[in-house]
């Protein structure tokens, strides 16, 4: 099936994809990086992916720029304009460009096979050469070449310089040599490229109000974020990708908010675990003493803290976790990007054991459920896992400014403290003294009278330790119920309804968002219709129910191989399973809408045959 | 904390400072076969924290899983308890402490809990100098699992079934000394006049402190040839270093000669009275103490007491420069940094 994606027109103004090709460890990042933020400063949406492989150097790394006017959010897998920066993979790359397009090469050397492409406009820049002849050292030489080209670029597409001047000055700011430098090494680029290309190219950009309120930052940022702003003060990790850099900014942003200016005191802790056995722990050791603690992984985390976390189900402890999903299964593929934990994480640890997980789509959301998942951790007395990804955490999203609202307070849940205590005669920890499957707990340390053995093994509504059947069921039972009352708790579902009547649903979670909602025009255009409903939580509540129902076919889109959210839809709603079509994305890239349109139509396709 | 239960006649017990008795400090009734050692060690536990007066919820007791482990429910009853998973208790009660560094954390495991499933847990809670008592009840078997030797079983000991171990034994207190921990001890289950005070010392002690209590298992590794015995135990029996703990308040008794005490301060107040026993051994030299415990002159001798102390190392909560009001207590304005602090924050990510 020919993909619907609208072909090369003559002019592509603010609409079309750039991609840098380059070697892992060349210190690339930074200049892709600029000019990304400068499209992005000159108004224009933009939407960047970073392809990096699981490697210190020499591997090959892409970082792709989606210029989008329309605002669309998902990867597009047309290229337009390649930046050829990585011999290894110039046959590839240059086999990539779609028809019409572009592709820049270091014409230090001598052009490397074209593969037959007459379709493919070749622009040469001898951006070696120009850096050897005006920089000393060859690390400055390496680096510098990655700013050669983004000048080069720059005049190729139109970028206005003094953005990125601006962008230099802020970046190297204490360093004067340093914006002199690299604005050398620009001008190297941009005024060859100027010279030798003076027509401008078919893909180029024109500045637009397109972004004023907006921010480009990462899942895991924002993450981290909404931990400082949830008051999280512990938090414990093992190194993992692609959930590192969740806990890197956390630390940032307590270096900057968390420590007391005339103690030097920190207002947090942070412990890098032996392993995520260790790390969970941690967390659950600050969680029972009463404090918001959490901790970052990705899959291969969840799996070695699977002991703890049936712990802390059964011993009602509140956990939070932050599941960076990558590519399973085992070590699978560290950077690349995949939901394929949820069936995991729902069911997490031996026995009889369900969890509420949360699935945020962007950055904002990566804040603001942040946030949720301490309150509802705590409302709860459960683990609940934040179920972002490598392509949400890693990739800097264009994203509405985050807002704090002022009135917020915690959700601490049900504790009893001192004077509490004080007030009533004997407290039992497991006792359903409000019927809602909820108990009370209390603080170590506070008051005798709040003391309880926290256990993992059979205990009754006391807390006592008990092997008797009856005993046992009532408080396994209560912990059904409490799961059950956490789908209204969670955010609910986000529908958009189609303008035309239709009998077609399409359920999505998480990062497969941008990639529906542009499949949704593109197959509008196409004459197929679908209403949409991306789920923001699990268990699920009423609304998802009830959408499945109002529905005669419902698409299951997501990043798995094994459809997982929709055997947790079959497994945990009364929905009749043949009616839910698996539409599934699972090599690891961002998802794009291409796959969710093919999908849509193959099907139809076979119904209508 | 004993496998009968007793009458609830107490009125004419003795009460320590905070009004209370020993009763106060016993937990629910053990479920440990009759006579194990471990039993012992809670008697003990309760005995030195009536002693020290401690204020029962000021206490945390934290286990992983085993015989041993399940002892935190036979002591303390009015204090706060975590009976975790199996190997994980040191990370529990580093993120308790993390978070409320007020707490006296009293953590309880066994052989097996520490030095085979739990063994790297164990390691970091020492090298982070997590400050709290931890005690590992020393037997040598899986007690629940019915008799499998453990990483402690020396060379040589049999099994009840007659099986012979060959595999060298883990020396929780070589490890400890290797990995830094500043209060290594050993212990027997059968010497209170020995462990109590000990178990005192190590709570006072600011960081991480280690007993290691020979705890015989009566039903599995009580038998002839084992190691673990009781009467291997006194058999070979070796106090080294006696160490008591003096409150400021208290006067120091007379009882000890002059000859052969050392006071060592310690920094939450009190001090340390060690005593030796007959040895040239200095409880401050950890080369000494190393080699001490690996090239002993006498292979059988099991040395107890006090083995090292070592006052002047940074705990947790100093190398991660954390308040003195625990991060558990912080009031939440003081952690969120405001709606105007976001928004300027965003300037970067414009």
């Amino acid at each position: 099936m020919k993909d619907l994606a609208s072909p090369m027109t003559d002019t592509r103004i603010n609409d079309f994809v750039l991609k840098i090709a380059n070697v892992n460890g060349t210190g690339s990042a930074s200049a892709n990086g600029l000019v990304m933020k400068a499209i992005f400063r000159m108004g224009i949406p933009v939407v960047g992916k970073n392809l990096f492989p699981s490697n210190i150097q020499g591997l090959p790394t892409w970082y792709e720029i989606r210029v989008t006017k329309d605002a669309y959010t998902a990867r597009c897998d047309d290229t337009d304009f390649v930046v050829a920066m990585n011999a290894d993979t110039y046959a590839r790359d240059l086999a990539s460009v779609s028809p019409g397009g572009y592709i820049l090469y270091d014409s230090t050397w001598p052009r490397p096979q074209m593969h037959d492409r007459e379709d493919v406009t070749a622009i040469g820049v001898p951006l070696a050469r120009l850096c050897n002849e005006h920089f000393d050292n060859a690390r400055t030489r390496v680096l510098m070449k990655n700013m050669a080209y983004v000048g080069a670029v720059a005049h190729l597409i139109g970028i206005d310089v003094d953005v990125i001047r601006g962008m230099v000055e802020e970046m190297f700011g204490a360093k004067p040599h340093l914006i002199d430098a690299n604005m050398k090494a620009i001008a190297l680029g941009l005024d060859y490229a100027a010279e030798q290309y003076p027509e401008p190219l078919t893909v180029r950009v024109e500045a637009m109000d397109k972004t004023a309120g907006n921010i480009l930052i990462d899942g895991n940022t924002a993450a981290a974020l909404g931990c400082v702003y949830a008051g999280a003060t512990f938090g414990a990790w093992y190194p993992i990708t692609p959930s590192t850099s969740l806990m890197d900014a956390f630390k940032m942003f307590c270096d900057k908010f968390r420590v007391d200016q005339e103690t030097g005191d920190q207002n947090f802790c942070i412990l890098q675990a032996e392993d995520e056995l260790s790390a969970v722990g941690m967390v659950l050791g600050a969680s029972w003493n009463g404090a918001r603690a959490f901790t970052p992984t990705s899959g291969p985390g969840i799996s070695l803290m699977s002991e703890f976390i049936g712990f802390a189900y059964y011993s009602e402890v509140p956990l939070v976790l932050f599941d960076v999903q990558r590519s399973g299964p085992s070590t699978g593929l560290p950077t690349r990007t995949q939901q394929c934990d949820l069936t995991l994480a729902a069911y997490a640890s031996h026995g009889d054991t369900k969890h509420i997980l949360l699935f945020p789509a962007n950055p904002q959301e990566c804040f603001e459920m942040a946030i949720n998942a301490f309150d509802i951790a705590e409302r709860f007395q459960t683990p609940v896992f934040f179920m972002t990804d490598l392509d949400i955490g890693m990739n800097e999203w264009m994203t509405p400014e985050l807002e704090w609202d002022e009135s917020y307070v915690p959700d601490r849940g049900k504790v009893l403290h001192a004077a509490d205590l004080d007030k009533i005669d004997k407290f039992y920890r497991y006792e359903d003294v409000d019927g809602d499957g909820i108990t009370y707990r209390t603080i170590p340390g506070e008051h005798p009278k709040g003391a309880y053995f926290t256990r993992g093994s059979g205990h009754n509504w006391k807390g006592a330790y008990t092997e008797d059947a009856d005993e046992y069921q009532e408080v396994v039972d209560r912990l059904t119920r409490k799961w059950e009352s956490a789908a209204d708790a969670v955010p609910g579902p986000v529908i958009s309804e189609s303008n035309t009547q239709t009998a077609l649903g399409i359920i999505s979670s998480g990062g497969c968002d941008g990639a529906v909602r542009e499949a949704l025009d593109r197959l509008a255009n196409h004459g197929v219709h679908a209403n949409y409903m991306r789920v923001r939580g699990f268990p699920f509540n009423a609304e998802v129910e009830a959408f499945m129902e109002s529905h005669q076919t419902v698409f299951v889109v997501e990043q798995n191989r094994d459809a997982q959210l929709r055997s947790l839809l079959i497994n945990e709603t009364s929905v009749d399973k043949t009616k839910l079509i698996p539409v599934l994305d699972y090599g690891g890239m961002a998802a794009n809408p291409s796959f969710v349109v093919k999908g849509l139509l193959t099907h139809l396709e076979m119904e209508e045959a | 904390m004993t496998s009968m239960s007793k009458p609830l006649i107490d009125k004419h017990l003795k009460k320590n400072k905070l009004g209370l008795t020993i009763r106060d400090y016993e937990g629910g009734m053990s479920t440990l076969c009759a006579g194990c050692g471990h039993d012992s060690v809670t008697a003990a536990l309760v005995q030195a924290f009536w002693e020290l007066s401690l204020a029962p919820e000021s206490a945390a007791k934290v286990s992983g899983i085993g015989c041993s482990s399940k002892t935190t429910a036979y002591f303390m009853g009015q204090s706060s308890g975590i009976n975790c998973v199996h190997g994980r208790m040191p990370s529990v009660a580093t993120g308790a402490n993390a978070v409320n560094g007020d707490l006296h954390y009293i953590g309880i495991s066994g052989d097996g809990d520490s030095l085979s499933i739990g063994f790297g847990q164990f390691a970091h809670a020492m090298r982070r100098n997590l400050n709290m008592l931890y005690i590992i009840e020393n037997n040598g078997v899986y007690g629940l699992t019915k008799g499998q030797f453990s990483a402690a079983a020396d060379i040589g000991t049999k099994s009840k079934r007659g099986i012979v171990n060959e595999q060298p034994p883990i020396d929780p207190c070589v490890q400890a000394l290797t990995l830094g921990a500043g209060f290594v001890g050993r212990a027997f289950s059968g010497d209170k006049s020995q462990l109590v005070p000990l178990i005192q010392a190590g709570l006072m002690h600011k960081g991480f402190a280690v007993i290691d209590v020979i705890s015989p298992c009566v039903t599995f590794n009580d038998h002839k040839g084992s190691t673990k015995s009781y009467a291997h135990t006194f058999k070979y029996y070796h106090p080294m270093i006696h160490a008591d703990f003096v409150a400021h308040a208290d006067e120091i008794t007379g009882d000890y000669s002059k000859d052969g005490v050392m006071d060592v301060t310690l920094h939450d107040g009190g001090m340390l009275r060690l005593r030796k026993t007959g040895d040239d051994y200095d409880p401050r030299d950890r080369g000494q103490a190393i080699e001490t415990l690996m090239n002993p002159s006498d292979e059988a001798a099991i040395r107890t007491g006090l083995l090292y102390l070592n006052e002047d190392m940074a705990e947790m909560h100093d190398a991660n420069a954390l308040p003195d009001t625990p991060l558990n207590k912080l009031p939440f304005d003081t952690l969120n940094p405001g709606r105007a602090a976001l928004a300027s924050l965003q300037k970067r990510y414009r």
